[in-house]
């Protein structure tokens, strides 16, 4: 089957994505890390622990300066992607990616961990998205042509948890998942199931997860984001990652894919960065034949977007003064619950740019060996020795979960008798699991545990799925796709609602689903918070906005004001067709701009104009030190302020400049358009204007009506060196005759 | 259970441990631990492990579910269901495929309950 690749201007074609996926295959199995590339050289500058470049996506905002350079750090960088509807996800995945993540997770519908069997369709999700084949197969088939696009693989990543482990670990490595959750302590603490089924259940699903080279990430930060005092539990976190590992790797799945999820347990008010950094260097020491998944600390989290990207900026620090190996990216929306494209984006922008920023720190700075860090990180290790000498005494992990052991919020061996206590004969899915007989049978490929495949064919032993002519595994037409089972909701009929502005001329603005009209609205209203909080949806409701809800309100002192973010939905679209859009400016490059200049030297005489003391927007366009006109080598008369307009005329004949550039801010009775007419007309007078480029610019000046006056060119607000120095020199050569 | 933090009285075996030994004595508590758990797993199987198992042969998932409950139902689920499936795909020289569907309609359970009996 023949997909046409991905055009970076042309929106990805869901419709496409979802033809003949029943015929589909993945292009590859298993996880994949970016590759190093030391002493990469990215514009001016050399990285000493940078990875292979994008070939597309989008910089960082200041990368402007330098050429759009776009360097990509060592840590594969997660976003979590599940708006309910996976098909507007995959947009949102391309944006991702364009972006430096490289590990995209998909967060499972509400409830999903009790759901006995697989879910088959499209339906619509909450909190999360159904994981289906079909849905599954349709994002890792948009993943493998958006990583073609952006030229870096791209790891596709869910849950393998609940009553249907075992069947989901297979679906995922039937259709290409690179990574999965997969721990069960977090079954039986945090969903309630019961716990020998779980571990039983994780034996077969881990197995597979072998199998399909799935790198795989444990459940322990949850124990952090549950616990009232979340650094207290440290103790417990390094048993839970202790118990998991060890036991993934005995089962099968080699250290280098047991990825660790740890948290940095603590945020500021707290003095974060002196409390995590010993518990972070105990974890990576005890824990040293794993690999690190950074995640961020959503505990300590509120709905100020700002707090949460300052807190996981000092989670990256303690990334970089350890290690990770795989960057988690919690979107700073996590604490007011608006799960939108746009912090996905940013949550990417922010750990890309901090690991960048800090960029071979360890080569100039090391951790103390005397002072507080080793004490602290020896007895964080002593803690949690002792926490698991303490569940091999009581009788084991089961016994110890039957004892509360796990989630207590005392600092072990400190018990407060709040933790998680769970039955061995107790929650969902209890009494289900059998003994297997002697003759226990089962012929397919990277199955746990016993196994009497010799009763049939001793020489199948290692390969049981021989008898069958080979499993699902070796034989991927043997798959049965399910396409839709449920009518109503499904894919279709949510394309269907939206067909309207898809692909179409119509626009409606969007935050998660396609043409939601959903917006963000910033207020600062001067009065205290509950006045302020109720006359924002006054606003809101008369800003013709529908729904609309505070989502974040900060004080900024009680009596003075309040700032509000809101959000509510546009009830209506514009339509592009009718749209008058003027031609983007364009500009020369700086090099380009230099030849010119080195060619034919350029001369400008400039000021400001009339009674006129502003200087700064002048100097902005003309001074080598704010980017202005100077540094390609243009030669700068600088007049001074409140210039008469003669004096300007005769400074240019005098010294045989090029061009005029007058700076012209007041604008009272149109003197601004009066003081151009007048240079024009003074240039005639004088016999120069054939030969002189005159120039005007300012704050209200409008580049139309600056024309009329007779000059050559107007420049408004927002006009920079560049854009002066393009005009003059495409200008130039429309008076050498050149094109 | 409530205990105040006792740590420096505990720790007190530990106390003269190198940071590698700490380590060893670490990863061997935890082997401790784990170990009965794989045990249960090579010896046990679930719904969701045979369905799993199904999966794999081929079957769909739909069809899955109603073979792991007949297997339960018939006191067969200890053979393994892919067992099942694979005896009667052998006695009746038709596909995996086909026998599965056969038993996900509740036909020739009688047959397999018999296959096993033999």
């Amino acid at each position: 089957m023949e997909d046409k690749k991905l055009a970076p201007n042309e929106k990805l074609d869901i419709e496409n994505i979802l033809k003949d996926l029943d015929k589909y295959r993945p292009k590859r199995r298993g996880w994949t890390w970016r590759t190093p590339e030391p002493g990469l050289k990215m514009g001016p500058f050399t990285y000493r622990e940078a990875t292979t470049p994008l070939q597309k996506g989008v910089g960082l905002p200041s990368s402007k300066y330098f050429d759009w350079i776009d360097p990509q750090p060592q840590a594969v960088i997660t976003t979590e992607i599940a708006s309910g509807r996976f098909e507007d996800d995959i947009r949102r995945m391309r944006m991702a990616a364009w972006h430096g993540a490289d590990h995209i997770m998909v967060i499972r519908t509400a409830g999903q961990s009790h759901m006995d069997g697989l879910i088959e369709g499209t339906p619509q999700g909450v909190g999360g998205v159904p994981i289906t084949r079909k849905q599954v197969r349709a994002q890792r088939k948009a993943l493998d042509l958006i990583e073609e696009e952006v030229g870096r693989p791209i790891n596709y990543h869910s849950y393998v948890s609940g009553v249907a482990g075992p069947e989901v670990a297979v679906m995922f490595a039937e259709e290409g998942v690179n990574g999965a959750h997969q721990d069960p302590q977090y079954n039986v603490l945090y969903r309630n199931i019961n716990m020998v089924r779980s571990f039983v259940d994780a034996c077969e699903s881990k197995k597979v997860m072998a199998w399909a080279d799935i790198a795989q990430i444990d459940g322990a930060h949850n124990a952090n984001a549950t616990a009232r005092e979340a650094w207290k539990v440290m103790p417990e976190l390094i048993v839970q990652h202790a118990i998991n590992s060890l036991f993934s790797e005995k089962v099968g799945i080699k250290p280098a894919n047991i990825c660790l999820s740890t948290v940095p347990p603590t945020a500021p008010p707290a003095p974060c960065v002196f409390m995590d950094l010993p518990y972070a260097v105990a974890l990576r020491e005890l824990c040293d034949k794993y690999k690190m998944r950074a995640q961020m600390n959503t505990k300590y989290m509120e709905a100020s977007a700002r707090e949460a990207t300052v807190t996981h900026v000092l989670n990256m620090l303690i990334s970089k003064l350890t290690s990770a190996d795989i960057q988690s990216t919690i979107t700073p929306d996590e604490g007011r619950n608006v799960p939108w494209h746009i912090y996905n984006i940013e949550a990417c922008d922010t750990a890309k740019q901090t690991l960048i920023g800090l960029d071979g720190l360890m080569e100039m700075v090391q951790l103390k060996e005397e002072g507080p860090l080793r004490k602290m990180v020896r007895e964080i290790k002593e803690r949690a020795c002792l926490f698991m000498e303490e569940i091999v005494e009581i009788g084991g992990y089961f016994k110890a979960v039957e004892e509360g052991f796990f989630v207590d919020s005392g600092f072990y061996p400190e018990r407060n008798g709040d933790g998680i206590v769970r039955k061995i004969d107790g929650g969902v899915g209890n009494n289900t699991v059998y003994p297997r007989d002697e003759d226990y049978f089962a012929p397919v490929t990277a199955h746990f545990g016993y196994n009497n495949v010799a009763q049939y064919d001793p020489d199948a032993v290692d390969d049981p799925a021989k008898l069958i002519g080979g499993c699902t595994f070796e034989d991927p037409d043997k798959i049965v796709f399910i396409d839709e089972l449920d009518e109503q909701d499904n894919v279709y009929v949510r394309l269907e609602e939206t067909k309207e502005y898809r692909n179409s001329n119509l626009l409606k603005p969007e935050m998660e689903w396609a043409a939601d009209g959903t917006v963000l609205v910033t207020l600062f209203i001067p009065a205290n918070k509950r006045v302020a909080e109720v006359a924002a949806i006054e606003f809101a409701k008369k800003m013709n906005l529908e729904d609309p809800e505070v989502i974040n309100r900060e004080v900024m002192q009680e009596a003075e004001g309040t700032r509000i973010e809101l959000k509510g939905k546009l009830p209506f679209h514009v339509d592009v067709n009718e749209l008058v859009i003027p031609p983007e400016p364009h500009v020369l490059s700086d090099e380009e701009i230099r030849k010119d200049v080195e060619k034919y030297p350029l001369k400008v005489v400039c000021g400001t104009v009339g009674e006129d003391e502003h200087s700064v927007g002048l100097r902005e366009i003309i001074d080598i030190k704010h980017g202005g006109i100077e540094r390609f080598g243009i030669e700068v008369h600088y007049l001074g302020t409140s210039v008469p307009v003669e004096k300007l005329v005769d400074a240019a004949v005098e010294l045989k400049a090029d061009a005029i550039l007058a700076s012209t801010i007041i604008s009272h009775d149109d003197i601004h358009y009066k003081n151009m007419k007048q240079i024009h007309e003074l240039a005639v007078e004088k016999g120069i204007r054939d030969n002189v480029i005159i120039i005007a610019g300012g704050t209200q000046v409008i580049p139309e009506n600056a024309v009329k006056t007779g000059i050559d060119a107007g420049f408004g607000r927002n006009t920079r060196g560049i854009d002066v120095a393009t005009f003059l020199i495409e200008k130039r050569r429309e008076m050498r005759g050149e094109k | 259970m409530k205990r105040a933090d006792d740590f420096e009285e505990r720790r007190k075996h530990l106390a003269n441990l190198t940071d590698e030994e700490l380590y060893e004595r670490f990863w061997k508590l935890t082997e401790k631990v784990v170990d009965p758990l794989l045990e249960l797993g090579r010896k046990n199987t679930t719904p969701s492990i045979e369905r799993s198992v199904l999966l794999r042969m081929g079957i769909s998932s739909l069809d899955a579910k109603p073979i792991v409950e007949g297997c339960i139902d018939r006191g067969l689920i200890g053979k393994g269901t892919g067992h099942v499936v694979f005896k009667l795909a052998k006695a009746k020289n038709i596909s995996i495929q086909e026998a599965g569907k056969m038993l996900a309609e509740g036909k020739c359970w009688d047959e397999v309950v018999a296959l096993f009996k033999a």
